[in-house]
């Protein structure tokens, strides 16, 4: 438990520190939560497939962190696709020694300490899955602090979708998921998480990647849910020429805080990472995104862009954006661009000299403006199940203006 | 017969006065040239009957058939027969011209499903592209391929009357004549009133003006038979300027303008 007495020696994090300024972690109380308990006979199920906001069916279900099922297609395992808890799964436990990640926070810390059933997913050299990897994480629990932990690791060559996604009950709860995404040389991985959780839940959650040569990663985010729901991604491109997209689409209501911190670490030459969040606040919610670009000293020849773009629908609603750059190579290539305000008043004023009424406006508008990142969802049917939802949450905002 | 009527129209940006009292009346079937150098306030009259945020009607009337034009919202006038073809139409990233249109056929209680069919029968009398149809409105259009869907969207939504707001700017001679010989035949079809504003003569050689006004200053300072644009070809707007007064001025302030640079959608 060597974790968790780092966790407890180093305390919470504060608002007073970069990475978690503007963050509602001075509001978190650990203390109301326990993690959920490993004796219990009676474990929840996790919800029905056509609640979940993706067509395909899970490989992985886990609720309150804890493995529920697993459900691996047929064919894969003759691939030498593994799938597993890490104890279960043969060499995962020296894999995971020689990869040697530390935790990115102290969540991603405490994730280590109490993740009772870590999942890995092993790809194989030069195999190419012909389906997503689903993974449910549903918690179902009021007070229960769950840690799930899925490791993917795609060997060279190979490729993979990974498709994450987040659930709960209408329950006041704790949720730290951690990813690893490791993508070896060559390889494709494609992940994209979708954060559903009831308006109740707390979450802190990290994705790690690591990118190595001439690897190719999208890691991309959907984040609707969870009273305040954290989001921190660190893309580390490791390897020359790797390339790491990242992508996010959230869209805030009533009182909700989502949360987002993004890392994009260029460690190798001619690396290039792509990111583009975009984000609408109503009602009094609020989005935070603050990232940075570094691009470390042997890294010449980075490409390396940024983009965060924000709509405020109400006048009490709220966003920041915070992008950085530190640069320690001159060969390089970057930019950033950051963005908070209401609906473009032009855009408004041009559909409505079509006949379109001004709350159908603003909802094409920002559905709209969230095409750009949708269009991009690494995994088919995806982004009409998103649309929908965010038209869902327009309506609802829509019905309040109204 | 319907009857668009505008007296005595004052208006401006910003506190400062551009138009300074406009009577004109435009009834179904007409077309009316509005022609005037830079800064004379073209531009302003298309927004304020459209109804453009930032722009500030400081005295006199609009009415269609009676109707109070000014008390209306913009998408109010639009579906009460009024229609903007805009001289910069506006990109909107990510949302595609058949999601306009149908919402405001919704909007006016009609059935979207003819809307595919009307779109593609406009597009081709214009001779404008099917693949522009789906993509992002304005996104990436040149010049002309924005004015060719102006014009297919007038053909669509068979307004009462049009304003034309310097319809020809950017457009290459074919696209011109396609858009204008639309437009003429809107007002013989659906007996459509047109306003159109423009600058030059090209637009009216084939869109012929029953009336043409000369707009100097933000007043109309003469109104006449087709004859008047050709006299403007020789003797230009000087003609029409008062003493002491430069056909010259500063265009007024745009009122969307950023003064921080592009816009956070740009």
């Amino acid at each position: 438990m060597a974790s968790a007495e780092r966790f407890v020696a180093d305390g919470l994090p504060t608002a007073d520190e970069e990475a978690w300024r503007y963050s509602r972690i001075d509001d978190l109380d650990l203390d109301a939560f326990t993690p959920a308990d490993a004796a219990s006979a009676v474990r929840p199920s996790p919800p029905a497939a056509d609640r979940l906001p993706v067509h395909a069916a899970p490989v992985i279900q886990l609720v309150d962190g804890r493995l529920a099922s697993l459900t691996v297609p047929d064919g894969w395992a003759d691939q030498g696709v593994q799938i597993g808890r890490v104890v279960d799964v043969p060499g995962a436990q020296q894999l995971l020694e020689a990869l040697g990640i530390e935790p990115v926070d102290p969540f991603a810390r405490l994730n280590e300490a109490f993740s009772v059933d870590p999942i890995i997913v092993r790809i194989p050299t030069g195999v190419h899955l012909d389906a997503p990897i689903v993974v449910t994480h549903h918690v179902a629990t009021a007070g229960a602090a769950a840690f799930p932990r899925l490791i993917v690791v795609a060997g060279a060559g190979s490729e993979a979708v990974v498709v994450d996604v987040a659930t709960s009950d209408d329950v006041a709860a704790l949720s730290v998921p951690v990813v690893e995404l490791h993508a070896d040389r060559g390889a494709r991985l494609r992940y994209v998480s979708v954060q559903d959780l009831g308006l109740r839940m707390w979450q802190l959650a990290s994705v790690m990647a690591s990118v190595g040569q001439e690897a190719d990663l999208v890691a991309a985010a959907v984040a609707l849910g969870g009273g305040y729901a954290r989001l921190r991604t660190d893309c580390r491109l490791v390897g020359r020429g790797a390339s790491g997209d990242l992508l996010a689409a959230y869209f805030g209501e009533a009182d909700q805080t989502l949360d987002f911190r993004t890392f994009q670490d260029h460690r190798a030459p001619d690396t290039t990472s792509n990111l583009l969040f975009k984000g609408a606040v109503a009602g009094r919610s609020r989005s935070v995104y603050t990232g940075l670009i570094r691009v470390e000293k042997e890294a010449r020849g980075t490409n390396a862009f940024q983009t965060n773009r924000n709509i405020k629908l109400s006048d009490e609603a709220w966003a920041e954006s915070v992008p950085n750059l530190e640069i320690l190579n001159n060969d390089v290539h970057c930019s950033h661009a950051s963005a908070v305000g209401p609906v473009d008043e032009e855009q408004r004023f041009y559909l409505e000299s079509r006949g379109v009424p001004p709350l159908v406006a603003d909802r094409l508008i920002v559905s709209g403006f969230f095409d750009e990142v949708l269009s991009k969802l690494p995994v088919d049917g995806l982004a009409g199940l998103v649309r929908a939802q965010l038209d869902a949450k327009l309506e609802r905002e829509g019905t309040e203006r109204g | 017969m319907s009857e668009l009527r505008i007296e005595g129209l004052r208006a401006g940006v910003s506190g400062k006065e551009i138009l300074k009292g406009i009577d004109l009346v435009l009834r179904s079937g007409e077309v009316h040239a509005v022609m005037g150098p830079n800064g004379s306030g073209k531009s302003t009259l298309s927004h304020v009957i459209m109804g453009r945020p930032g722009y500030e009607v400081l005295a006199g009337s609009i009415t269609l058939d009676g109707e109070d034009v000014l008390a209306m919202d913009t998408w109010e006038r639009a579906q009460a027969g009024l229609f903007l073809a805009m001289q910069y139409p506006t990109e909107v990233p990510g949302v595609s011209l058949a999601q306009v249109l149908s919402a405001s056929f919704a909007a006016a209680g009609r059935s979207a499903t003819d809307v595919p069919a009307l779109v593609g029968a406009e597009a081709e009398r214009i001779g404008f592209d099917a693949r522009f149809l789906t993509r992002e409105l304005n996104v990436d259009l040149s010049g002309g391929e924005k004015k060719r869907n102006e014009t297919l969207q007038l053909g669509v939504l068979r307004p009462r009357f049009a304003i034309l707001d310097e319809l020809d700017s950017g457009l290459d001679v074919d696209a011109l004549r396609a858009c204008s010989a639309r437009v003429e035949a809107a007002t013989s079809e659906d007996g459509l009133g047109v306003l159109a504003i423009t600058h030059y003569n090209r637009l009216l050689t084939v869109l012929k003006p029953d009336v043409v006004h000369i707009l100097v200053k933000g007043e109309l300072r003469a109104t006449g038979g087709p004859e008047l644009a050709d006299e403007l070809e020789t003797t230009g707007y000087g003609a029409y300027l008062g003493e002491g007064e430069s056909d010259r001025e500063p265009q007024p302030a745009d009122p969307f303008a950023d003064p921080f640079g592009p816009g956070p959608f740009a």
